[in-house]
């Protein structure tokens, strides 16, 4: 007899029976994606199937993890998204995060900065300091990392439709420094794509943005040659109420339009895919998390040699940023938000993150005082030195059931690429509106299921109890739009305007000829044109998006 | 021919999460009720104006980014200015429970943060609107 | 409900200024058969509005389309109204309504008054509130009307009924769908848009229309052009204004003959509209419907002797008055 021969057996007349007499706690037990979880696994990966669908680390596919030794080289980077208010403020908060144990910077900017408007524009309105740091002109960017050497960090900076701009003054405060280009470390997150289907800060339509896009691939490989040009994030799907699958195919389906995009400039894929990078989201859902990477790093590597044959192994690798999952987080009992934290760390650094962001247990209230950053960062730093997940690679391989998960999701994560393809790429899936519709309908049902009960969330629809509403909040003081916007006249005062004229002239040109925008953007702010200035100039030629939703 | 409830769902500002806001408009739907949705990166001015244009029963705004303070006080007031005050004001997101005070003194009639079930915020439109007529 | 009854009280006020108008619409829309009145009062054959429709399958660009056409519109200094209107749910008869997203650049135009409007479980698609609306705009002083309408069989051709001009949006990679539609299309369009212009496959749907235009030609009076647009890059939007006013001046001719073949379609229209409303009320207050319900449950009767019997009824009373 074999195994599975056994095992239908022990379904029929163990399990059967156990269960006919007292039945399971749920009718069905269901995967975010809606597939049925059995009681239990056995071994199915089959010897001569191993090499092909798992290997080893450090060799294609990858799905076991991207280095050799993993974290018994070294953990994971533990980096703090941060920032809020001015910058003296986030300056401040970087340097208590590095004395700390902080090995990387992560910035936040405020949405104008974001979408580019300056403080003193009407859209700005309640907005400045809000959700990060306000950025208006190179003198903000010199204030943010005063006395932050930037040859010895790297910096990860959330930026995406004015990703260009942001670069631009990090690169030009370098040099201040005395640093120059080609030392600097860092990404910026630049994936337009994900603004359309989730997280809505785009400012171009999607054709101006993708050329943008390459223009910065092309810039860097030439000149910032260290830098991570782009963080395809599949975090804000998640975010937005997607299911592990879908976080997975649109990730990655946007990485292919990236691709197809760079390669249409005339840039050799074997020089900017090294420089990819992905951000995913970590769920409660821990095995299923878990599954999750390990089938994003051996779908990614199959793409990227069989669809752009690829030869450089880096451009094979899927390395990835995690932050824990933000709409997790609840409002009630906000200290359960801790161990909510903790399951997502494992479920990151399990599934062999590079990198790790956790929330902080009053993210669902307000932005994270001093002491609950800590707190986070202390989890991430517990699980790396005292639970021994670190000390061997790709621990949870050969469970039986995460490697059925892992190939569940692989494969239907490939459908719904071929999917995207059949509607033609995945520009064209944004804007036909199936991506968003696609989210849209787990998102709903999801909400569904908490509402009638079917998934329990701890003190919110189960386990609740009367509460006192927290204090000690930290709030953005509202004078901060004043106060930015004291120092933009004092900028505007005080530049050479006619060179700042001349600058935006010169981008407006690039603009429309389609020649690499950076390096007139890099002169344009170190003339002190403010973001808002060089964002509107390119506005003007390029024209402003308009979303497409479906309901 | 019986009247619909019509709701204006609209994010003020520029913050660009609507899982919320579109969650909402589903559920207004479902409940048998006209949404019109604005989309993203709504003024005050727009919203007002656009809640006239529709002769809507009840504007619902959903902010995440912290502006709430600034934009729905806002929002109701040029509602009053232009003479449609008994339009029915809420608001929803992730709102600190220590500014929803303030926001109710500025006109807001309710908050709803998230975790709240659609039946509350369904339940609240219906018995509002219908004060509101009569 | 007496739908004889006008209630002239719910519909008084004059609809000068927005908000009044708004609300009017509303009263329209909740109890348009009381608001006969008022309508009639307020009724002018405004030969000075253009009409405009605008119908397409979904997600052809119809909005960002009508968008553009503001626009153009506002640069000649016209006042707009439009009337964008989306499906009820079948389910719960509620509506999510999203056209004015692409619209938002008007929101603070005072010149601008655009108006969503769920189908209310009209078969086609077209809200019945919209003849009225439309005539309501008409009379209230707006230089343009459009009317744009997800276009699925029967709101296509409802709409021919209110518009001067129609504008049938199609997008490449709909070859097939032109193929299946046929002749129908040509009945509904006077200009083709071919949105998106940019994107693969637009050769062969252009090859397709021109056929049918082809075929068509000798049963027409005015071959409608093909206008082929990029409406969220403003590409192809002077083609179209072109082309309206190119058929404006047409329509000043012929209009006399236009007009009336449109005001009798409308008729026809409200007519049908209104009997059957008015029918269907008197049936419900006499217990008729209960009536057969039973008999069509025992077994005594089916739906094609009721119908009779009803028809019948109706011819008596008819030749009786």
């Amino acid at each position: 007899m074999t195994i599975k021969d056994r095992f239908g057996k022990w379904r029929e007349e163990i399990y059967g029976k156990a269960v006919a007499r007292f039945p399971e706690r749920k009718k069905e037990f269901k995967t975010s994606y809606g597939e049925t979880v059995e009681p239990v696994y056995i071994p199915s990966c089959e010897e001569e199937t191993y090499l092909e669908t798992r290997g080893f680390p450090g060799l294609y596919p990858y799905t076991r993890g991207v280095q050799p030794t993993m974290y018994r080289g070294r953990l994971w980077t533990m980096r703090q998204y941060a920032g809020f208010g001015t910058a003296e403020e986030s300056n401040k908060r970087y340097k208590y995060l590095l004395e700390n144990g902080q090995t990387g910077l992560s910035v936040a900017f405020d949405l104008p900065t974001q979408i580019g408007y300056d403080s003193d524009h009407p859209m700005s309105d309640g907005e400045v300091g809000k959700v990060g740091v306000a950025i208006d002109s190179l003198k903000d960017m010199e204030i943010l990392f005063d006395g932050i050497p930037l040859g010895n960090v790297s910096t990860s900076m959330t930026i995406n439709s004015t990703a260009s701009v942001l670069l631009a003054m990090y690169i030009a405060v370098a040099e201040k420094q005395g640093f120059s280009a080609d030392k600097l470390n860092g990404t910026i997150q630049n994936d337009i794509l994900k603004e359309y289907i989730a997280r809505g800060t785009y400012r171009f339509p999607p054709k101006p943005s993708m050329r943008l896009i390459t223009d910065i691939f092309e810039f860097c490989a030439n000149h910032v040659p260290k830098w991570n040009t782009i963080s395809i994030s599949g975090y804000h799907i998640r975010e937005a109420g997607s299911n592990a699958v879908q976080e997975v195919a649109f990730t990655l389906a946007d990485g292919i339009a990236y691709v197809d995009a760079a390669i249409k400039a005339g840039l050799d894929v074997d020089v900017f895919a090294p420089r990819l990078s992905f951000f995913f989201n970590a769920h409660n859902n821990l095995l299923e998390e878990v599954a999750k990477f390990r089938a994003a790093r051996r779908l990614w590597s199959e793409i990227m040699k069989d669809r752009f044959n690829a030869e450089n192994p880096k451009s094979q690798m899927l390395r990835f940023h995690t932050q824990t999952a933000g709409c997790t987080l609840t409002a009630q009992q906000p200290d359960n938000n801790i161990v909510r934290v903790a399951i997502q760390t494992l479920a990151a650094t399990l599934g062999g993150t590079q990198s790790l962001h956790t929330n902080s247990r009053d993210e669902a209230l307000a932005l994270p005082t001093e002491e609950s950053v800590r707190v986070a960062l202390r989890t991430q730093q517990i699980i790396g030195h005292e639970s021994g997940i670190a000390d061997t690679v790709d621990p949870l391989a050969g469970s039986y059931y995460v490697e059925s998960l892992t190939d569940s999701i692989y494969e239907k994560a490939k459908k719904y690429i071929a999917k995207i393809d059949e509607l033609g790429g995945m520009v064209e899936a944004i804007e036909k509106g199936f991506v968003q519709q696609e989210v849209q309908d787990s998102a709903y049902h999801y909400q569904m299921a908490v509402e009638n009960g079917d998934e329990v969330v701890v003190g919110v629809n189960k386990f609740q109890m009367k509460e006192t509403p927290p204090s000690n909040l930290l709030k953005v003081d509202p004078a901060i739009q004043a106060s930015q916007i004291k120092k933009i006249n004092e900028v505007k005062k005080e530049r050479d305007n006619d060179l700042v004229k001349r600058s935006l002239e010169d981008i407006r040109k690039a603009a429309q000829t389609g020649e690499n925008l950076m390096p007139q953007i890099v002169e344009a702010v170190k003339a002190y044109a403010t973001l808002g200035e060089i964002t509107g100039t390119m506005q003007e030629v390029f024209g402003e998006h308009k979303e497409s939703v479906v309901l | 021919m019986s009247s619909k409830i019509r709701v204006l769902i609209a994010k003020p500002g520029l913050d660009g999460h609507d899982r919320g806001a579109k969650f909402v408009a589903r559920a207004l739907r479902d409940a048998g009720m006209e949404v019109i949705y604005t989309g993203l990166r709504q003024t005050p001015e727009s919203i007002a104006n656009t809640a006239i244009q529709e002769d809507v029963d009840a504007v619902g705004m959903s902010i995440l980014s912290g502006a709430h303070n600034t934009l729905l006080p806002k929002v109701v007031q040029l509602l009053k200015e232009k003479g449609a005050d008994n339009i029915l004001v809420f608001g929803g997101g992730v709102i600190p429970e220590s500014d929803i005070p303030y926001l109710k003194e500025h006109g807001v009639k309710a908050v709803f943060t998230p975790g709240t079930p659609s039946e509350e915020f369904v339940s609240f439109i219906k018995e509002n609107v219908k004060k509101n007529e009569s | 409900m007496n739908p004889d009854n006008t209630d002239k009280k719910s519909c008084a006020g004059s609809p000068g200024d927005i908000r009044e108008l708004a609300k009017l619409i509303s009263k329209i829309e909740n109890d348009r058969h009381g608001c006969q009145q008022i309508l009639s009062d307020i009724y002018k054959e405004n030969l000075g509005t253009t009409v405009i429709g605008v119908t397409g399958p979904p997600g052809s660009g119809k909005s960002s389309l009508t968008d553009r056409l503001i626009k153009e519109y506002r640069v000649l200094g016209k006042r707009v109204g439009v009337i964008a209107v989306d499906p009820s749910s079948p389910f719960s008869g509620g509506a999510i309504l999203g056209d004015r997203i692409r619209m938002s650049d008007h929101a603070t135009d005072p010149d601008v008054f655009i108006r969503s409007m769920a189908s209310r479980g009209s078969l086609g698609g077209l809200a019945p509130a919209a003849i009225d609306v439309v005539n309501l705009m008409k009379s209230t002083g707006f230089d343009v009307v459009i009317i744009e309408t997800v276009g699925v069989g029967q709101s296509e051709v409802d709409v021919v009924s209110l518009a001067d001009t129609v504008l049938l949006v199609l997008v490449p990679g709909m070859g097939d769908d032109v193929q299946a539609m046929k002749a129908g299309i040509m009945e509904i369009a006077d200009i083709f848009v071919v949105n998106k212009a940019d994107k693969d496959g637009k050769e062969k749907l252009v090859a397709e229309l021109k056929m049918i235009v082809e075929l068509n030609r000798n049963k027409m009076e005015r071959v409608p052009p093909i206008i082929e647009t990029v409406a969220i890059e403003n590409k192809g939007t002077s083609l179209i204004m072109e082309s309206l006013k190119e058929r404006g001046s047409w329509i000043d001719e012929k209009l006399p003959v236009i007009r009336k073949k449109k005001m009798l379609d409308q008729l026809k229209h409200m007519s049908i509209d209104r009997i059957g409303a008015d029918i269907f009320a008197i049936l419900d207050e006499k217990g008729i419907f209960q009536k057969w319900t039973q008999e069509l449950d025992q077994g005594s009767s089916n739906p094609y002797k009721a119908v009779s019997e009803l028809i019948a009824k109706l011819k008596i009373e008819w030749s009786g008055q």
